[in-house]
């Protein structure tokens, strides 16, 4: 029994070192010899520091590592304060409306978001529109830069639409496992605010249990490059928008420079983890002596409502953001102050075969097989665990997470060379495998807590009833576990349909998603064809939460045991 | 067919054991009772017979069951039933699959069913098959988690203070249908609880730990 256990450890062990950390380091090698000046495909085979001084005399380089800096860091800890201010504001109140009002939003991926917020902020975008003239006076969009703004606020208010939401699920996750109740009234009876026993008593709690979603999100903002490309400064853009034009710019020179900027933006993220640990002693010390002055903060209130009031802005933009894409794919005509469009049609929907069509398909079976392979491998994982009868080491948490922790720019051009050589870049497989590395993860984070959260008496029964290993997990351990299964994979396929920078990297221009056209057409092409290509890609992720939540209260419709339970 | 306890020890592994050895034979049909301070191992001790000890925990010396050494097999192949503070009758299985759950392979179709069936019946429960674990009453699932125990055919049988979570009248009405088909089953079985009028009612050998 003991050894079976072993054997499965390390076929999924085997699995992800073999599958997941040595292509990522290989990957990263790969990019730091071309960082180094060698790369034998252009020619490149002397060691030297050109690359780094090609890399300092580009234009706007600084300007490129500022606004990343700006729009990761900044946006991050903004994510981070709204969400914790408005939890404390809506804990307890509307928490079953909010859950239902945030899957639309978690569900969406990036680009389709990102799509949507500039059909809605643009000048001749559809706020304007519903203003003009009558608020504005305008009777023609006007000259003003809404979106791709010079500052990053754009791509500041799409990442927070994205990332707010996010840890507002992780955290009431973690808020699940702690006495918030019981916490809150003691608290107020000892005179404390009610927004002061959050940040006093609840939120150092919280913030252990949400670090590492934090640091993930942290270095998603640093390093996104499809809602960067859509909403992010044009010119000069972030420096992950940067890298990828370098690495895909016609003058095969640059490619060098670009490796050295991709090591460096390793470093960047590397840097502002770093610097955030740091921020967190800081933060501790400071809070301590806060907290012992023993403030009852009375007056914190109307911060808790700005915070919660902004949090509404951003959703409702959101919203209206996923609204407009519906809208836009249906309108015809529909010149600029009007507020609706002045005829609806079909049309666009009606020609499949105009290139959304093969790209939904593609979309889809990349997504599937990228969810299914993840799915079996996260439950290979824990059944492995269990099977052991032991936890998750250190080391492993850190290698399944590593993928999400690191600028997918980093490895994946050095990654694709290596598949280049091997002659199996730009095929499904390649992108399937790519995207897997992130989807993964995604996976564990969702099913890891409801499958420990599992009676482990209901194992033992069925051993004592001679149930074996395989037939526990097949007979009691899945169909118990089908909700959360469900949600993981939904999980996962909305992640998979989200990808960018692997499908377009591995995928060598050959493999056309639904996400990699969509971010492609996003500037300056017809709104009612883009409009079809986002809708497409909000809604698949849609249908997917939607099944998840269906299928099991189909399934279990005559079993109490098992509604509500596990989420 | 008895149940033999030889010198059995239960600790964390490298550290000091929870208790002094226990020795301690049981007949069929007996109901030996473990009784304890909380925290002692009385708990850890059934898990040691049954083959659930967790992860870091060591037990050491003999635990025989009609002449078979039992600490040397997997758990599924002990044939020790268990019963637990609460019932643990699968949440996504129907009365009638949780307790077909534990039958033998060999008994197929119509068998099966009969023998459900039959079961349901000794508790009171017929008709109950096509019924949602979760909208039975206290007992009803307590008659329902013995007799999926039952089923198996276990050699032997381990409570885990199974009366704990029923009130008084109901405790008496469930302790002596557990221990009544014990007894014509001649199945040995061993009884951690905190209650004396337990030990009482089980009426065999009482272990102190």
């Amino acid at each position: 029994m003991k050894a079976d256990g072993r054997a499965l450890r390390g076929v999924v062990a085997l699995a992800l070192l073999g599958g997941f950390v040595l292509p990522i380091i290989a990957g990263f090698a790969q990019t730091a010899r071309a960082a180094f000046g060698v790369l034998p495909a252009i020619s490149a085979v002397d060691w030297s520091l050109d690359a780094w001084r090609a890399l300092l005399d580009l234009p706007g380089f600084g300007t490129n590592l500022r606004l990343t800096l700006v729009t990761g860091v900044g946006s991050t800890v903004l994510a981070l304060v709204l969400a914790a201010g408005f939890v404390a504001l809506v804990y307890g109140r509307w928490a079953g409306l909010m859950g239902r009002a945030l899957i639309p939003l978690l569900a969406a991926p990036h680009a389709a978001l990102a799509i949507g917020l500039a059909f809605l902020l643009t000048p001749s975008g559809w706020i304007a529109r519903m203003l003009s003239p009558g608020v504005t006076g305008w009777d023609r969009p006007p000259d003003l830069a809404t979106v791709n703004d010079g500052w990053g606020v754009a791509l500041i208010i799409g990442l927070l639409i994205k990332e707010v939401p996010f840890l507002l699920l992780i955290m009431g996750s973690a808020l699940g496992q702690l006495p918030v109740r019981g916490q809150l009234a003691a608290g107020r009876a000892l005179g404390y605010g009610r927004g002061m026993v959050w940040a006093k008593v609840i939120l150092p709690q919280v913030y252990p249990l949400i670090r590492l979603p934090i640091f993930i999100v942290l270095a998603f903002s640093l390093s996104v490059v499809d809602l960067a490309i859509i909403l992010g400064p044009s010119n000069p853009p972030t420096f992950s928008v940067a890298i990828v034009r370098w690495f895909s710019a016609p003058d095969i020179a640059l490619i060098l420079p670009a490796s050295a900027a991709a090591l460096m933006q390793v470093g960047v993220v590397a840097g502002a983890i770093g610097l955030w640990i740091v921020a967190e002693g800081v933060a501790r010390r400071v809070g301590l002596w806060w907290l012992r002055r023993g403030g009852r903060g009375h007056s914190a209130g109307p911060g808790l409502w700005v915070a919660g009031g902004m949090v509404a802005v951003l959703f409702a933009l959101g919203i209206l953001a996923l609204l407009s894409l519906l809208v836009w794919s249906f309108a015809w005509r529909w010149s600029f102050p009007q507020a609706l469009p002045q005829s609806w049609s079909m049309r666009a929907w009606m020609t499949p075969g105009a290139g959304w069509g093969d790209a939904a398909r593609a979309t889809i079976v990349i997504g599937v097989a990228t969810m299914l392979a993840s799915l079996a491998l996260a439950i290979a994982w824990l059944e492995g665990e269990d099977r052991a009868r032991r936890g998750r080491a250190g080391w492993a948490q850190v290698m399944i997470y590593l993928p999400l922790l690191v600028p997918q720019i980093g490895f994946l051009y050095g990654l694709n060379v290596l598949f280049l050589q091997m002659g199996i870049s730009g095929g499904m497989l390649a992108v399937i495998w790519a995207q897997m590395l992130f989807v993964f993860p995604y996976v564990m984070i969702a099913l890891s807590d409801p499958w420990r959260a599992l009676d482990r008496q209901h194992l033992r029964a069925a051993a004592a009833l001679g149930a074996s290993p395989w037939r526990r997990l097949v007979a009691v351990k899945l169909p118990m576990l089908v909700r959360p299964l469900m949600v993981a994979g939904a999980v996962g396929f909305a992640v998979s349909v989200a990808q960018y920078l692997p499908t377009l990297f591995m995928g060598a221009g050959r493999v056309a998603t639904l996400t990699t056209e969509a971010v492609t057409l996003a500037s300056g092409s017809d709104r009612r064809i883009v409009g079809v290509y986002a809708v497409l890609q909000a809604g698949l992720p849609f249908l997917a939460y939607g099944a998840a939540l269906l299928v099991p209260a189909l399934v279990y419709r005559n079993r109490r045991g098992l509604q509500g339970g596990a989420r | 067919m008895s149940l033999g306890l030889f010198d059995v020890s239960v600790g964390p592994k490298g550290r000091a054991p929870l208790f002094l050895p226990v020795s301690l034979q049981v007949a069929g049909g007996e109901v030996a009772t473990l009784m304890g301070p909380s925290g002692i191992g009385k708990s850890t001790l059934l898990d040691a017979i049954g083959g659930h000890l967790v992860y870091g925990f060591a037990v050491s010396g003999r635990v025989e069951l009609a002449g078979r050494d039992m600490l040397a097999l997997p758990t599924e192949a002990r044939r020790i039933g268990v019963l637990f503070q609460d019932a643990m009758l699968f949440p996504h299985l129907s009365v009638g699959d949780n307790l077909a759950f534990g039958l033998a392979r060999g008994v197929r179709g119509a068998a099966r069913r009969a023998a459900v069936e039959e079961a349901l019946e000794q508790a009171g429960l017929a008709g109950f098959a096509g019924r949602d674990p979760a909208t039975l009453s206290g007992g009803q699932r307590a008659r329902a988690a013995l007799m999926r125990a039952l089923l198996a055919e276990p050699l032997a049988l381990l409570l885990d203070e199974p009366f704990s979570r029923l009130d008084k009248e109901l405790r008496a009405e469930i302790r002596a249908f557990v221990f009544d088909h014990l007894r014509a089953r001649a199945i040995p079985a061993l009884m951690v609880t905190h209650d004396a009028s337990d030990a009482e009612a089980a009426g065999g050998v009482v272990v102190q730990l």
